[in-house]
């Protein structure tokens, strides 16, 4: 694809739990400035793929190279110091902390030193709002607690945190999943605006209407192992969600409901008489 | 740093108002403080016993030390039980660590002759040796710390008797004024300060005096001054230190706390240490104001530190409280225990009230944190 050094790069990398192969072969690379969209059904690997990405699993086998430097994560905390940021599906807010709280929480801005250092409360409160009204998001008071954000709003802030604190690769765990067509139109502009940014995205979602638009290249994976990766210029949208469901798979599933709705009708009429009380009483 | 950032305009609400955003009012601020139930509270009893207890004697100088007193002592150990809670834990060892640090201070000091302040820093470092052992059995085993500090409840009462009784065959140790001379460790939890200034007052008429013309009240027992103190240091580090964010934090939501990059198990350890400390402060001062030690001291303090907590607007499931909020707590109780006496209510009646002070303190934190979250 590119001549650039990928931000971040993985080379046949798999992850082995006991017997169970959860990822095989899989590689991938995404340079700055672009969203991979890593899409699969439940039980593809996604899961596994993103905890070896920011540093929970240690791979079984193969190379993880950030900007061209072969890396390997002792924990979480070391993805985090070396830019990779990883925003799970539980958000990691607390919902009666307050929004400048949750934004600096565990990097908080001293001032003072030795026993009287505390929170540089008025640079965190400017920050905060900064970065809010960046992404477009009214906040009344920072110290308003994150449980009066909707879920979009949270998810931004989430992320405005990751992209503050400077990291280079942002992977973004079902970003979307838990939100309403406006809410989940506000995250992706964020991430189209964090891909503007320089940043490399990794995009993990089920959901193919949410990952074309802001997607640059795909990655399907399938039972732990990668369909391959894909320039968004190659692949149509209806091509992505027929590997990802499987085109097989969703004929038979297209037979499989044909048949029962024949099996309903015959039912329907075969039962009728026993139905018809029986509608009565729930009615009632 | 700041001067670098400042010269930059900040895109500030008040620059560009935005006409769907309303000022917040200040009530409605002050309404989202955790302890503003627990201050309401506190005017309500002060004035319900202002008016019942008025020509009692409960407002004088003597009275006002005597329920301080009693609040102080709950106090501090409820400072440290409130920061837990927002932490996200409970301890219901501490009323038997009072115990087990009574005795580890008296024995050494009374029957081996260790000087007192020797005794009383081994009591310390009992003290942090159980806080961290609770801490780490919480932070390992994942069990509810309500299971492992309820063991530690059985544990320490039965080795304070079980060391008592081997030691010297009782389980009340006294004579330990005798070694209270002369050794200033011992002195910081003894006595009262601010002696000068009650004898002036006394001397310039404004207080009472007895026929000597001594004040009835010679200063302020330095238990409130610990209460006072800690309650103060506890504000700080929760409202304006790195530290304090952290205890929200694991309080709130350990694991994304921990994702954050916030060291829960160290913020819960160093918890669960500064509670079984607190325990040995309250033992050092009754120890050192009554001159002895008994095993059953604490009884049913951990319970009493909790309501307290609770009253002082903290949230049992963590994340949510103030160090204020359960001095005010502790004040309650003090105004009430001694307010009952002093009204000349029978006594047995102060239980009934406590229970159902927890139950609306409770019902009134859970509608106002819904309130809170309604605040968009």
């Amino acid at each position: 694809m590119s001549k650039r050094t990928p931000m971040i790069e993985m080379r046949h990398v798999s992850k082995h739990f006991g017997s169970v192969i959860a990822l095989s072969d899989i590689s991938m690379a995404v340079c700055s400035g672009e969203v991979m969209c890593l899409l699969g059904d439940n039980g593809a690997g996604k899961s596994t793929l993103i905890k070896t990405l920011s540093g929970v699993h240690r791979p079984t086998d193969g190379q993880m190279l950030l900007n061209g430097e072969e890396v390997s994560f002792k924990s979480p905390a070391y993805a985090l110091d070396a830019g990779i940021a990883t925003v799970f599906q539980d958000l990691a807010m607390i919902p009666l902390m307050s929004i400048t709280r949750n934004f600096f929480m565990g990097r908080e801005p001293t001032t003072g030193w030795g026993l009287f250092k505390r929170i540089d409360w008025k640079r965190a409160d400017r920050i905060a709002m900064q970065e809010m009204s960046k992404i477009g998001i009214d906040v009344r008071d920072p110290s308003q607690p994150v449980g009066t954000l909707s879920g979009g709003e949270r998810q931004c802030v989430a992320i405005a945190r990751a992209v503050y604190f400077g990291a280079k690769v942002l992977i973004l765990d079902e970003p979307t999943s838990a939100l309403g067509v406006k809410q989940a139109s506000v995250v992706l502009r964020y991430i189209a605006k964090a891909r503007a940014d320089g940043l490399a995205v990794i995009f993990i979602t089920h959901n193919v209407h949410h990952a074309y638009p802001v997607a640059d290249a795909f990655t399907l994976l399938k039972r732990g192992g990668s369909l391959g990766s894909f320039r968004k210029e190659d692949i149509s949208r209806e091509e992505v969600l027929n590997m990802m469901a499987g085109g097989a798979e969703l004929e038979s599933l297209d037979a499989e409901l044909a048949e029962f709705q024949h099996t309903d009708q015959e039912d329907q009429r075969s039962a009728r008489p026993e139905a018809a009380p029986q509608n009565q009483a729930s009615s009632v | 740093m700041q001067s670098n950032t400042s010269s930059k305009p900040a895109p500030h609400s008040s620059e560009k108002p935005d006409e769907r955003i309303q000022r917040v009012p200040f009530w409605k601020k002050a309404l989202s403080r955790p302890e503003l139930g627990a201050l309401a509270g506190t005017v309500l009893v002060l004035a319900f016993f202002i008016v019942a207890a008025s020509g009692t004697g409960m407002f004088t100088p003597a009275g006002i030390v005597n329920f301080l007193e009693v609040a102080a002592q709950l106090g501090i150990i409820a400072t440290a039980a409130a920061l837990l809670m927002i932490g996200g834990e409970f301890d219901l060892s501490i009323g038997s660590m009072i115990g087990l640090a009574g005795i580890l201070i008296a024995i050494p000091a009374v029957e081996y002759g260790w000087p007192l302040w020797a005794a009383i820093l081994l009591a310390f470092s009992c003290a942090g040796l159980v806080g961290w052992i609770n801490g780490n059995l919480v932070n390992k085993t994942g069990l509810p710390s309500f299971i492992v500090t309820l063991g530690f409840l059985f544990i320490l009462r039965g080795l304070a008797i079980g060391i008592s009784r081997l030691l010297t065959g009782r389980t009340q140790i006294g004579g330990i004024h005798e070694h209270m001379q002369g050794d200033w460790f011992a002195a910081l939890f003894s006595g009262e300060v601010a002696t000068g200034l009650f004898s002036w007052m006394a001397a310039q008429g404004w207080i009472a005096t007895n026929f000597a013309g001594n004040p009835l009240v010679t200063g302020i027992p330095v238990s409130i001054v610990w209460w006072l103190g800690l309650t103060a240091v506890a504000t700080w580090v929760l409202l304006c230190t790195p530290y304090g964010n952290w205890i929200f934090a694991s309080g709130g939501d350990a694991n994304a706390a921990r994702n954050s990059g916030v060291p829960v198990r160290r913020v819960k350890i160093s918890l669960f240490m500064f509670t079984a400390f607190s325990a040995t402060i309250f033992a050092c001062l009754q120890v050192m104001d009554t001159g002895s030690a008994d095993t059953i001291r604490g009884l049913l303090k951990e319970l009493e530190a909790i309501i307290a907590v609770v009253i002082g607007g903290a949230l049992l499931t963590g994340g949510y409280g103030s160090a204020i909020g359960a001095a005010l707590g502790a004040l309650i109780f003090g105004l009430v225990q001694m307010g009952i006496f002093y009204t000349g209510v029978n006594t047995d009646w102060f239980q009934v009230f406590l229970g159902v002070m927890l139950l609306v303190a409770v019902l009134f934190n859970n509608f106002m944190r819904k309130k809170a979250m309604e605040a968009k």
